[in-house]
């Protein structure tokens, strides 16, 4: 399974190595034609202010929410949950609006806050190691949205039907079965169509 | 719960992957290389250019400017402290930046050692411009590198020279046999444990930025075609002409530094970039390279 990664700044080499080492296929996406040849995307982790702007530039917010429509899974990690969510607290502009969750920025604090922990997160059996940089959370969510896991009361990773988001940064530690999970997820996908 | 472990230090430099990193004066400087799409400030009193030209010490910033920048932009905010300057260092930390920039472009404040990096929570990026250097900063406990280059010249030729070498050096290093690599780990006075790192993986253990002279968006292309992980701009864009543009087209032509009708088409009509300096006219005693080897 082709699993893509939004190369347009942020941790793009970490989430190809992770998908290779969950059996999968990963590659660097840079533009919106690359999205026919791809399973599933990975939007990585890096500056979603940033990557927000590229993606308006070269038509990503359209393309990657008619990739979306058609049933395909698409995975954000930090600064890609960010980009996934329909509402940012604040006076922030959303980015692709496609995940029924209000997300907040830095909600753990600056860079000094930043920090590791294990998380128990449903569907992988034992802990997963877990690493937050300047992560976000998620506030809220809608009905169709299922809470995979929790870190202190608030929602840390989280899935709507094709959509998967987490906080952290599952791509900088050699545990790779939240890609696992996530290529199931596009494995399923495929067979459906 | 663990705060500042090397992966968390190390990981937030690897967001900043295929970004550009751009100095800034003030809160309004900030609000623009932010619009732009910078991923990161570098919160300064003065530009490397300017220090340059002021001559004399150049210290760590005032903290208001640095506290006025952390409060009007959501990216990182990144200052610099000296050269084995540990209260700088402590005193950014305790403001809460993001990362410290142990900078060659400051005057240095100790002649033979750097700060220990490793005992403080905040990462760090420091300069190098060969190998032995960029281990030597990581062994202190650097989470992030970037060339040294000739800052405040708008002339990219050092920052090529560093990256070049850096990278030559690698490919040697990975094709030297045991032996060899003992003698060489002496020879660069580097610890031998990262010097196997290296000759395993192919690369360095941290991210490698090209800093130093950048002042174009070709540039910032070029340093990322000879294998930098992003760009830092520091005197390239409020010294230019037109600070917004020269910043907005520094950001695309660094994601798509391989797209050269992309750059073309950002490049036109941007006005004068920053007035460069040719390298051999700076006399050796002002070069910034020099310091903290």
């Amino acid at each position: 399974m082709r699993i893509g990664v939004l190369a347009l700044q942020g941790a793009v080499a970490e989430h190809i190595r992770s998908i290779g080492l969950a059996g999968g296929e990963g590659v660097a996406v840079k533009t919106v034609e690359q999205l026919k040849e791809i399973g599933g995307l990975i939007l990585p982790g890096g500056e979603s202010t940033t990557i927000g702007k590229l993606m308006r530039k070269y038509g990503f917010i359209d393309a990657i929410r008619e990739f979306a429509g058609e049933g395909k899974p698409v995975f954000g990690t930090c600064a890609g949950m960010i980009v996934l969510a329909d509402k940012l607290e604040g006076a922030e502009e959303p980015h692709l609006r496609l995940m029924d969750m209000t997300v907040a920025r830095n909600a753990f604090g600056r860079q000094r806050e930043s920090f590791e922990t294990d998380l128990d997160v449903k569907g992988i059996d034992t802990p997963l190691r877990a690493v937050f940089i300047r992560a976000p959370l998620i506030k809220e969510v809608g009905s169709d949205v299922d809470v995979l896991c929790s870190y202190k009361d608030e929602i840390v990773t989280a899935r709507q039907g094709n959509l998967l988001a987490c906080s952290y940064h599952p791509e900088l530690t050699d545990d790779y079965r939240l890609h696992e999970y996530f290529l199931k997820m596009a494995e399923e996908a495929a067979a459906k169509h | 719960m663990e705060t500042g472990t090397s992966r968390v230090k190390r990981g937030m430099a690897e967001m900043q992957k295929g970004g550009v990193i751009m100095d800034v004066m003030n809160a309004e400087q900030a609000k623009v290389a932010e619009a732009a799409g910078a991923t990161a400030v570098m919160a300064l009193e003065r530009v490397p250019s300017d220090i340059r030209a002021a001559g004399g010490v150049a210290r760590m910033a005032d903290p208001t400017i640095v506290e006025e920048v952390m409060k009007v932009v959501s990216i990182p905010v990144m200052a610099k402290a000296r050269i084995g300057h540990y209260v700088e260092a402590k005193v950014l930390e305790s403001l809460g930046v993001d990362y410290i920039d142990e900078s060659e472009v400051l005057t240095p404040a100790d002649d033979v050692f750097h700060i220990s990096k490793e005992e403080f929570t905040v990462p760090f990026v420091c300069g190098a411009k060969d190998l032995g250097e960029a281990l030597r900063r990581i062994q202190e406990g650097a989470s992030m590198l970037r060339t040294k280059g000739e800052p405040g010249t708008g002339n990219i030729v050092e920052a090529v020279r560093h990256m070049r070498l850096i990278t030559g050096q690698i490919r040697k290093v990975q094709n030297l046999s045991k032996d060899e690599l003992y003698h060489e780990a002496k020879t660069l006075g580097v610890p031998y444990d990262l010097l196997l790192g290296v000759h395993e993986s192919g690369r360095l253990p941290v991210v490698n930025f090209a800093a130093g002279g950048v002042a174009t968006p070709s540039d910032a292309a070029l340093m990322m075609h000879l294998g930098a992980d992003g760009v830092f701009v520091g005197s390239g864009i409020f010294k230019s002409d037109s600070p917004e543009k020269f910043a907005r087209a520094i950001v695309e032509a660094t994601t798509h530094y391989t797209d050269y009708e992309l750059i073309a088409r950002v490049s036109k009509n941007l006005g004068a970039p920053m007035k460069g300096i040719e390298i051999s006219k700076l006399d050796r005693s002002e070069r910034m390279q020099d310091r903290g080897l």
